[in-house]
């Protein structure tokens, strides 16, 4: 078990776990957190997890790991971990189940006050358009070989079906489309479970949530963003579904004889992983961009109804009545991306797993409205709690792999927070305080209840604090969907 | 949980789900697994439409049969909505084979992503074998 004394402090809010610490690690884990925040990881697994990633074949640089850190399978959530390629290696694990899981954020000028009476309406409205809950079914039927097109495709499928605007796809990462998806590399059983699901929100702590601009930190970002203070706005945090969930557990499953093939010995079942420039890696990579794809236009068809609702509950009553993307980011991705490191700029392979990008100023790939001020990063707080617009620094290149939380991390198990929260009492308490609640599951919204998440404005502080990101502006619920 | 000679129980873990479970041998301990992963699901099921499936795999050591054998669960929940209640499983050499007995979900109130390798071991103890599984959620 890794120590707090293992840890060396670089600055108020970085810790270093040296590479000396065990004989198995191939580079430094770096750790952008309070020390509280630290203090709070004590007792669990997350930073022993870091320890386990430091010794990936080919991971170059630094493990890095966000403030909101807690334990994963294998790899921490609020990880990142960088393999150089051509030979190191893609790991399925330090991706996530849900790949390309994400959070997508839209703004309008509508002012809170003057929507205020509708928003029990349109919370309603938003509930009903877009279908979460166990084992929910989405409203787009998708033709023979279509499941296909949305794979290779992501945003761009989308935009051909009406759901997308140029846009929309633009501020997106990747364009809302990752090149080298390999449809040939899903196997039946997540086609199938991937066929009925796009358009849909799933259930767990993914959401649907109304918001208002709060407070503004960085007003020419916030400009460019379209951000305007008092305004709603709507951010969806969901993945790639069964889909994804199948594609992960098919090559979990499978890389665990093929790690044998390679002599890679590792100290977690779940880090299990091959050479990026194997046949199995390859296999991996082409399916992984697929589900990633999969998501980018599942979040895309759940914008599109939840912009419908928007209008139909507002338009003509308030003016403004009109949502504009302001990003579309992931949190579980490995992406294709070149960084420094050591003094040379080298292509790797960044597996992020409950962490964000958070590209920095100049960066190609930024929409051109965005250059000026670095990649919108978005940290949506726990349920009923405030969010977060950040923008990435040049730090964050430097020294994160460009990349920043993605959320608050949950401090108490989800057993805890059932048998200690009631959740119709949770839901009177956030009505209380002017948030709407439609949850299709009591006991689930007591899962996802504050008091099991960190302080998501102490992990925000955290990241500020490293210089990783600037804050741009604070978001307040004041409607939130799940499932 | 059944009799005490073989059972499951939802233990501690910060961001999902993790059961104990237990059983006299290795078919007893995967029957109690899987009812355990229902458990946590919440699974009723549609009284009177029983139905059986059978079901075969093949895995190089149990932990990873055992995975495989709850992601299959999960896969027929999802995409076929069945969830069983009565299993009569045969394990021999790293392989399963199972007759399981069931009826079409009537409702279910949460959502497992999968069966993970999270520190997965079964082990030969006090009460036969007994293992740990987290759910991914």
């Amino acid at each position: 078990m890794v120590e707090l004394a293992d840890l060396k402090p670089v600055s108020e809010f970085e810790w270093e776990i040296p590479a000396s610490l065990r004989g198995d690690m191939r580079v430094p884990v770096r750790i952008f957190a309070s020390r509280r925040l630290l203090e709070a990881v004590r007792g669990e697994t997350s930073l022993e997890q870091a320890v386990n990633a430091a010794t990936l074949p080919g991971v170059v640089g630094r493990v890095v790991v966000m403030p909101d850190v807690h334990q994963g399978y294998g790899f921490p959530i609020g990880g990142v971990a960088a393999t150089r390629l051509p030979d190191g290696v893609i790991s399925p694990g330090a991706i996530g189940y849900d790949i390309n899981c994400g959070v997508r954020l839209l703004a309008s000028r509508v002012e809170y006050d003057r929507a205020q009476p509708l928003l029990d309406t349109l919370a309603s409205a938003l509930d009903a358009a877009c279908p979460s809950g166990v084992g929910c079914r989405g409203q787009v039927i998708l033709g023979k070989g279509e499941l296909e097109r949305v794979c290779r495709e992501g945003g761009a499928w989308a935009r051909e079906r009406g759901f997308a605007t140029d846009g929309d796809l633009a501020r997106t990462e990747h364009g809302g489309r990752i090149e080298g998806a390999d449809f040939g590399r899903v196997s039946r059983r997540a086609r199938d479970r991937g066929q009925d699901q796009v358009g849909t929100l799933g259930a767990g702590n993914h959401f649907l949530e109304v918001e208002v601009v709060d407070e503004i930190f960085d007003r020419e970002a916030a400009r460019a963003m379209g951000l305007v203070r008092g305004a709603l706005t709507l951010m969806v945090h969901c993945g790639s579904r069964g889909f994804g969930h199948q594609i992960c557990t098919d090559y979990v499953t499978s890389f665990q004889q093929v790690v044998g093939r390679y002599g890679i010995s590792l100290p977690d079942r779940e880090l299990v992983c091959a050479p990026l420039d194997s046949p199995e890696g390859q296999a991996y990579l082409g399916a992984m961009r697929a589900a990633a794809n999969y998501a980018f236009a599942n979040r895309q068809v759940l914008a599109h109804f939840a912009r419908e609702a928007f209008a139909g509950v507002l338009g003509g009553r308030v003016p403004n009545a009109h949502l504009q993307q302001v990003y579309d980011i992931a949190h579980n991705m490995g992406s294709i991306e070149e960084h420094e490191v050591n003094g040379t700029r080298i292509r790797v392979c960044v597996h992020r797993k409950g962490a964000t990008r958070a590209f920095g100023p100049g960066t190609e790939g930024l929409p051109p409205e965005y250059r000026e001020f670095g990649q919108p990063v978005l940290v949506p707080g726990s349920m009923g709690t405030a969010s977060w617009v950040l923008r990435g620094t040049e730090a964050s290149m430097q020294r994160s792999f460009g990349s920043s939380c993605h959320g608050a991390g949950r401090t108490m198990s989800r057993r805890r927070a059932k048998r200690s929260i009631h959740g119709a009492s949770l839901r009177k308490e956030l009505e209380a305080q002017g948030i709407r609640v439609r949850a299709g599951s009591l006991p689930g919204l007591a899962e996802e209840a504050p008091i099991a998440y960190k302080d998501v404005d102490e992990v925000v502080e955290a990241v500020v604090g490293a210089g990783i990101v600037q804050k741009v502006a604070r978001l307040r619920p004041v409607a939130v969907v799940k499932g | 949980m059944t009799r005490s000679s073989e059972g499951f129980c939802e233990i501690e873990h910060t961001a999902d789900w993790e059961l104990e479970v237990w059983g006299p041998d290795v078919e007893a301990l995967f029957n109690q697994a899987a009812l355990g992963m229902f458990s946590l699901l919440g699974v009723r099921l549609t009284a009177g439409r029983r139905n059986q499936r059978s079901m075969a795999l093949q895995a190089p050591d149990s932990e990873t049969l055992l995975v495989d054998f709850l992601n299959e669960l999960l896969f027929l929940a999802d995409t076929e909505g069945f969830a069983p209640d009565r299993m009569d499983l045969t394990i021999r050499g790293g392989h399963l084979d199972a007759v399981i007995e069931g009826a079409p979900i009537a409702e279910r109130s949460k959502e497992i992503k999968a069966a993970t390798f999270a520190g997965l071991e079964i082990r030969r103890g006090e009460r036969g074998f007994e293992t740990k599984v987290v759910f991914d959620v």
